[in-house]
């Protein structure tokens, strides 16, 4: 088990690593940026599937299941739209 | 081996992934690396995550991935590169509501306070995520009109909805075994997400796209509080954080405040009309091309029109014809051109434009007294000299990409009518501005035909 201040800890630590991050994507590439992060938010799956494999046909689980869905779709479409955009940039052959 | 070890290892695994794979698209050239290392991380993830022993039925699961997965994969392929700004919306309405049914779901009757207030966190900004997107989505794809929705008493209204989802949230971690209070907080979470971007106009949708964006992984954070989570809690902050920087970076570049964006649009800004001295001086292509022919430097300015007309291609196409003609052609790119941060980019690198011809405005600004012609495809306010020049002009102080300094500037418009902010741009009437009036597809359409004649 977890507890909160442990898991507040983790939240500071990420807040600060993502800013200097982001910091150093160039605004070329603000677009994919933007998509990759819908697919790693995303990352709502991993706990919508313990809810949804419950097996007690309970509202936890019908929520859980539609969870797994949307974020699905956030998953497998954000990393393939963003693998299409980043094919496109090239640099200019000398 | 103790199952939950197996999975604790997985999401540091996963979470290294991330971030390494963040830290590749710092640079174009292993951008692309990245976004896979990223996937990988994400594979990790799910598969450790499905590996936990409290999953006794896997139909659901199995279920909702082909379904999620089947969408996911028919939109990435078939979404046009100009319509990237609309899936970016509805996916972070997608993430946001996802987060709002595991806040919900993870629910139980013994939860803590702690617990109950992070449930509540996922449930609200995973509510406005949603129909906040929603919205922006609709004025985006021009489904509803782009325009700002104010009525009177609006602020009246949001008022009572903010108190009332303060209230809900307080009474429901109080009160946890009452769903009323939980629906109570749903409802109005999603009322609240149409109010808050209803009154915002089309020109500040980059804004609300970043925020959005950031919500929607602050939601996915919340929601790892909820179910006790840590890996949810590192990619929902690193998506935050990601979406807070882009739109620091668009309100920025319009010189303009988070709050000011979020709360009053262009509307409250004293409308007076400035004489503009001078006059309108159009031209056509076979003028224009002559000019053109002369040019040793020319510098390509985009904005959304060029999206619009689907000129990004015959722009490609002029450029190599200038190229050939001896002259060097770069691209000047505002940050806030388009309706997405980096949209502009996006579509030139599709047109095959390489990423090192794209020069972000402080890098072309500088070097504008030098070119010889500046073309202007679809864009207004992020080429108004008003911006440095009238103090009465609502954008005054917005970093505008100096193209009056250019020897001649072409711009390329459909009609006289002003930009969606609605502001007289100057420009137009400048000694050295002719307007070569027209689609602008077609007008570079005849352009290249001179050119390759």
């Amino acid at each position: 088990m977890n507890g909160a201040e442990y898991l507040l800890f983790i939240l500071m630590l990420s807040v600060f690593l993502g800013f200097e991050l982001i910091n150093k994507v160039p605004a070329t590439l603000h677009t994919p940026l933007m998509s990759g992060a819908n697919a790693i938010s995303g990352i709502t799956v991993v706990g919508a599937v313990a809810l949804a494999g419950n097996g007690q046909g309970d509202l936890a689980q019908w929520l859980g299941a539609g969870a797994v869905a949307l974020a699905t779709v956030n998953v497998i479409g954000g990393y393939l739209v963003t693998d299409r955009m980043l094919g496109f940039f090239k640099k200019r052959e000398d | 081996m103790d199952t939950s070890v197996i999975t604790g290892l997985g999401y540091v695994v996963a979470s290294g992934l991330f971030i390494f794979g963040l830290k590749m698209l710092g640079s174009p050239a292993t951008a692309r690396r990245g976004n896979m290392v990223s996937a990988a991380g994400m594979l990790v993830a799910i598969v450790v995550a499905l590996m936990d022993q409290g999953i006794v039925d896997y139909t659901w699961i199995i279920g909702g991935m082909v379904a999620g997965g089947l969408v996911g994969a028919v939109a990435a392929r078939a979404v046009a590169m100009t319509s990237m700004p609309e899936m970016v919306a509805l996916f972070n309405g997608l993430g946001g509501s996802a987060s709002l049914l595991v806040g919900w779901a993870a629910l139980t009757p013994d939860a803590a306070t702690f617990t109950l207030v992070t449930i509540v966190l996922s449930i609200l900004i995973g509510g406005v995520t949603l129909t906040g997107s929603l919205i922006a989505y609709g004025k985006l794809s021009e489904i509803m009109g782009s325009g700002q929705i104010v009525f009177r008493g609006q602020q009246i209204v949001n008022s009572l909805v903010i108190i009332g989802i303060f209230s809900g949230a307080v009474m429901f971690t109080m009160e946890p075994t009452n769903p009323n209070w939980l629906y109570m907080v749903i409802g109005l979470s999603l009322v609240f997400g149409v109010m808050a971007v209803i009154p915002i106009g089309g020109a500040d949708m980059p804004v609300v796209i970043s925020l959005l964006n950031s919500y929607s992984g602050l939601a996915a954070c919340a929601a790892g509080f909820a179910i006790d989570n840590n890996v949810l809690i590192v990619a929902g902050s690193l998506v935050g954080a990601s979406g807070i920087i882009l739109t620091q970076i668009m309100c920025k570049a319009m010189n303009r405040s988070l709050t000011n964006v979020l709360f009053s649009g262009f509307a409250s800004v004293s409308n007076e009309v400035t004489e503009i001295e001078g006059e309108i001086k159009p031209i056509n292509a076979e003028d224009a091309y002559y000019i053109l022919e002369a040019a040793s430097s020319v510098a390509i300015i985009p904005g959304y029109g060029m999206a619009v007309a689907q000129a990004q291609h015959v722009v490609k196409e002029l450029s190599n014809l200038l190229e050939a003609n001896g002259a060097e052609v770069v691209f000047g790119i505002h940050p806030v051109a388009g309706r997405m941060p980096g949209h502009m980019n996006v579509l030139l690198a599709e047109a095959d434009v390489p990423y090192d011809q794209l020069l972000e405005m402080d890098e072309i600004n500088p070097r504008m007294d030098n070119v010889d012609v500046a073309i202007v495809i679809g864009a207004n306010d992020v080429v108004n000299p008003a911006a440095r020049e009238v103090e009465s002009s609502p954008i005054y102080g917005m970093p505008v990409i100096n193209v009056a300094d250019a020897r001649t500037v072409f711009v390329l418009k459909r009609s006289m009518a002003s930009g969606f902010a609605g502001i007289e741009n100057p420009l137009f009437y400048k000694e050295n501005t002719r307007m070569l009036f027209g689609d602008a597809k077609e007008s570079l359409g005849k352009l290249v035909t001179e050119l390759s004649s």
